[in-house]
């Protein structure tokens, strides 16, 4: 019954901006839940005006009556007025409510932001405590609590708070450990000011968001515990509440259930309308914004922009391994279709190493991901014409288009550690294709895994095979995926900027190890990439990206002799002033010695 | 592997001792005298001095301490001040009840959390997963013992498809005990239901997400397999909130017993905190603790299953 596990949590919340309150009132289940719970506050506050009756005079004409003109609700089993009842008692749940969640901000908010903020042995301890408090049920405590104090509610209440505490902690604590990690709170020490003061004016900043939502969150659940509590006689019993009331309802539920249903109800929206109350605030404050709008058909789509053909198709269709006809590629965003492809034309032949080369944001791998069928859910893709080793892909289902993946089409991603899945083992992950795509029993799957580790030069497959992605450096695992990638004899290989997230020494070894492979397998490669060294490196042809267009394509000596746009002299250039790193490179490779490192 | 088997049995050993021992302080601190409550308001002051006498209440609170302590880890936690009967006796016959509606409810929560998780992981567009999003908003934050009355109401008195009050024991009639426990068990895991869902949902978008799923397609693998891999990468969120639940149901089942009037650990906590029976209570916390303390080592022991990353922090 106690727990705190918050459905706000996990979503970074961003600072309440000064626009939050009217953007609140701008969601009609937000509002509605809002004037649900004002109802509750104003009948509470003003119940001794409001109540017809005295809640506890005693008429025994009224016993368990059904409603009338003057009791709109009727009477319990102890011919009191329901209706009077009600609104005093929700003076009761309110106030317990109250209670709970000032005790939880009290305990819970300082020492979550103790521990985020100074972090060391003040998290570690403290983190512990609301650890050991949230595995106790409070439920048995209260009842403790309740047997000593003859059942003092106020008490009660801040008992319930204590266990609602590591709910504020942890948001507190996450908040401020966000907090501390920014720039400006360095420069605010830098700048003298105090711990005291940073916290006041910064970090408690940050909290105030999440606090309000999870006080939602808690009164509801605080509501729901003392309602428990003074269901089985616990707390008030001189005063009108709830609980009380779903007791008396609930003996007389055979002959009376009006009796339990009014208080169930009460009890039943209120909370409702707190929980309403969080989410909308929740959905308001993370950082997700916007949800994007849903999926529309294409055809009431706005129309495509007229866009031209860029790049070149130089190899007839048959003789091409890829082949990519005027692609345009878009993606649903909140304000409308983002389109980021316009138009791009390019092929390979078998053997061919195409390079695309662009700043990030061009569009390269995009248009590599639509080749293979692989963008995300928002985006979408569309082409005049799409051929993969000479067949047109535009004919094929979906199940046909994804049957050439990991059979025809081999890809080797950018970042390799995020690339492996972290909880399988990079043996099963290397033969759960080969079994079930190309249908290989367990030992072939093996010997295929063994032979393409041996291949791309790990030199002791059988303790790679038994890793997890963890226990393996980054150089190694994306020799691991550039066999994964070729495992299944691909006739055309695609690189998305293979070599980027590694160490200069293992750049070069890798691209000499995708030189190689392409060779030997006479494969079609495309690499993505945004350095022109890499092009020179290995390219036959390169075509040059920009804001979605192919704005020059060519033979890689001609475009280094003679660059046709500025903006490829420009990247050209960019990777020649790296040359530097470009000498290191090569050194490192020279004193390798060529040979293949692990 | 064993030594992080040790490090959790020994962490969960701690919290027992440290947990227990703060009931026990906290129980003697707000009961005081339980004499009144356990003769009566007419007993005499001499009848109470002699019955404190013979409950040792006499002693100085440290010595009443390690006498319970050192009796405890041995497994013996004394008598009840009420009926004089052993503790261990009571607290048996009863934890069946109670673990019966608990261990129900986190199958539940675990099995319908799972399917319906998966369901909207997959299309969270869907109708499916509007209805959870709705659902959990509510759900999570309405109590068991409400959720409880209304089931009663609708299924046990107005559709009488279930009995409304009262326990099978599973030796008697097997199909009568699954008729006894479940609304019961259904009122306590509604909760745990959509908040499992939920997590799994979020898990599945943010996995989906991630660079290897991507990669895992392009080697050819079938939706159905691909899946696999994103459920068992969004699993560890929501099996840590299961462990939670898992408290949270204990602590919940007290209430939702005494609504169906189940003879588990529920009303037995109510009877003695009514009188100050402190012995019992402090029998309840501790095995309450102990099935907290050995749910968070399976926990832990199938997240390190899961991914073997985590063992190694």
């Amino acid at each position: 019954m106690i727990d705190a596990v918050t459905p706000a949590e996990g979503t970074a919340p961003a600072p309440a901006g000064r626009g939050l309150w009217s953007r609140y009132l701008r969601r009609p289940v937000g509002v509605a839940a809002l004037a649900v719970f004002l109802l509750v506050v104003v009948a509470g506050l003003l119940a001794p005006l409001l109540a017809p009756h005295d809640p506890n005079f005693v008429d025994f004409a009224l016993t368990q009556a059904p409603p009338d003109s003057s009791h709109w609700m009727g009477g319990d089993s102890a011919g009191r007025d329901i209706l009077s009842r009600l609104l005093f008692g929700a003076r009761t749940t309110l106030y317990g409510a109250a209670v709970a969640c000032l005790t939880g901000i009290a305990l819970g908010v300082p020492a979550g932001v103790a521990a985020g903020y100074f972090g060391g042995l003040t998290d570690r301890v403290f983190s512990w405590i609301s650890d050991a408090v949230q595995s106790v049920p409070g439920m048995i405590v209260l009842l403790i609590v309740a047997a000593g104090t003859g059942a003092d509610f106020t008490v009660l209440m801040v008992t319930v708070g204590a266990f609602m505490a590591p709910g504020y902690y942890r948001i507190s604590r996450s908040r401020a450990l966000a907090v501390r990690k920014e720039p400006y709170i360095d420069a605010a020490r830098v700048a003298g000011l105090t711990h005291v003061k940073i916290l006041h004016t910064h970090v408690l900043r940050a909290v105030h968001a999440p606090v309000i939502i999870q006080s939602a969150l808690t009164a509801g659940i605080a509501m729901g515990m003392q309602t428990g509590l003074q269901f089985l006689g616990i707390g008030t019993a001189s005063e009108a509440n709830w609980g009380q009331m779903m007791n008396d309802g609930f003996r007389t539920m055979l002959t009376h259930p009006l009796i339990l249903l009014w208080p169930s109800a009460a009890l039943g929206i209120t909370i409702a309308a707190l929980a309403f109350m969080g989410s909308t605030l929740a959905d308001l404050v993370s950082v997700r914004g916007e949800p994007a709008p849903r999926r529309r058909r294409s055809a009431e789509q706005a129309p495509e922009e007229a866009t031209d053909r860029t790049g070149a198709l130089v190899h007839p269709v048959e003789a091409s391994a890829l082949r990519i006809d005027n692609l345009r590629v878009s993606y649903r965003t909140p304000h409308g279709d983002k389109r980021v492809v316009r138009g791009v034309c390019l092929d390979v032949a078998p053997g061919e190493v195409l390079g695309i080369v662009g700043e990030s944001g061009s569009g390269k791998s995009q248009t590599v991901f639509s080749a293979l069928d692989l963008l995300p859910a928002d985006g979408r893709a569309t082409a005049d014409g799409i051929w993969i080793g000479g067949q047109p892909v535009g004919d094929l289902s979906r199940a046909g288009r994804h049957a050439l993946l990991g059979t025809r089409i081999g890809y080797v991603p950018q970042e390799p550690m995020s690339n492996l899945d972290p909880c399988y083992t990079v043996g099963h992950q290397l033969m759960e294709p080969l079994r079930a795509v190309h249908k290989l029993t367990r030992a072939q799957a093996r010997e295929r895994a063994r032979e393409v580790l041996l291949r791309v030069g790990i030199t002791d497959p059988d303790r790679v095979l038994a890793c997890h992605p963890h226990q393996i450096s980054g150089g190694m695992a994306q020799r691991v995926l550039i066999a994964g990638a070729v495992a299944g004899n691909p006739s055309l290989l695609v690189a998305d900027e293979p070599t980027t997230a590694l160490d200069v020494t293992v750049q070069a070894e890798v691209l000499e190890l995708l030189r190689e492979l392409q060779r030997e397998y006479g494969m079609a490669l495309v690499i993505v990439t945004h350095n022109f060294g890499v092009v020179a490196d290995i390219c036959d042809r390169v075509a040059v990206m920009k804001d979605g267009r192919v704005i020059e394509t060519g033979a890689v000596e001609q475009i280094f002799a003679h660059p046709g746009d500025p903006y490829t002299a420009e990247l050209i250039k960019a990777s020649q002033d790296d040359t530097e790193s470009r000498a290191e490179l090569d050194a490192a490779w020279n004193k390798a010695g060529r040979t293949v490192r692990a | 592997m064993i030594r992080f088997t040790l490090r959790r049995l020994l962490s969960g050993a701690v919290l027992l001792v440290v947990v227990t021992s703060a009931s026990f302080f906290l129980a003697h601190l707000a009961i005081g005298d339980p004499t009144p409550g356990l003769l009566g308001d007419s007993a005499t002051p001499a009848q109470r001095a002699a019955l404190r006498e013979q409950l040792g209440l006499d002693r100085p609170l440290m010595t009443q301490f390690w006498d319970w302590l050192s009796h405890a880890v041995r497994g013996d936690f004394g008598t009840s001040w009420r009926n004089f009967q052993p503790v261990s006796d009571q607290i048996e016959l009863r934890v069946p009840v109670t673990l019966s509606i608990v261990v129900a409810a986190t199958l539940l929560a675990a099995v319908v959390g799972l399917v319906v998780g998966v369901a909207t992981g997959l299309n969270p567009g869907g109708v499916l997963a509007r209805v959870l999003k709705l659902a959990s908003v509510v759900l999570f934050a309405l109590p068991g013992f409400w959720v409880s009355l209304m089931l009663v109401m609708a299924f046990a008195i107005k559709l009488q498809w279930f009995p409304a009050v009262g326990y099978v024991p599973l030796s008697h009639s097997g199909t009568q005990w699954l008729r006894s426990i479940t609304l019961p068990s259904i009122a306590l895991a509604l909760g745990a239901i959509v908040m499992i869902a939920e997590q799994l949902r979020n898990g599945f978008q943010e996995v989906n997400n991630q660079d290897f799923v991507r990669t895992l397609r392009a080697r050819g693998l079938s939706a159905r397999r691909v899946t696999v891999h994103v459920l068992r990468n969004a699993s560890p969120a929501a099996l840590t909130v299961l462990a939670v639940m898992f408290v949270g149901l204990l602590g919940g089942a007290i209430v939702v017993e005494i609504i169906f009037n189940l003879p588990g650990i529920g009303s037995l906590t109510q009877s003695a905190s009514q009188i100050g029976d402190i012995p019992v209570l402090l029998g309840l916390t501790v095995v309450t603790v102990v099935f907290v303390v050995l749910v968070n080592f399976l926990l832990d022991l199938v997240l390190g299953w899961v991914n073997p990353k985590v063992r190694e922090k």
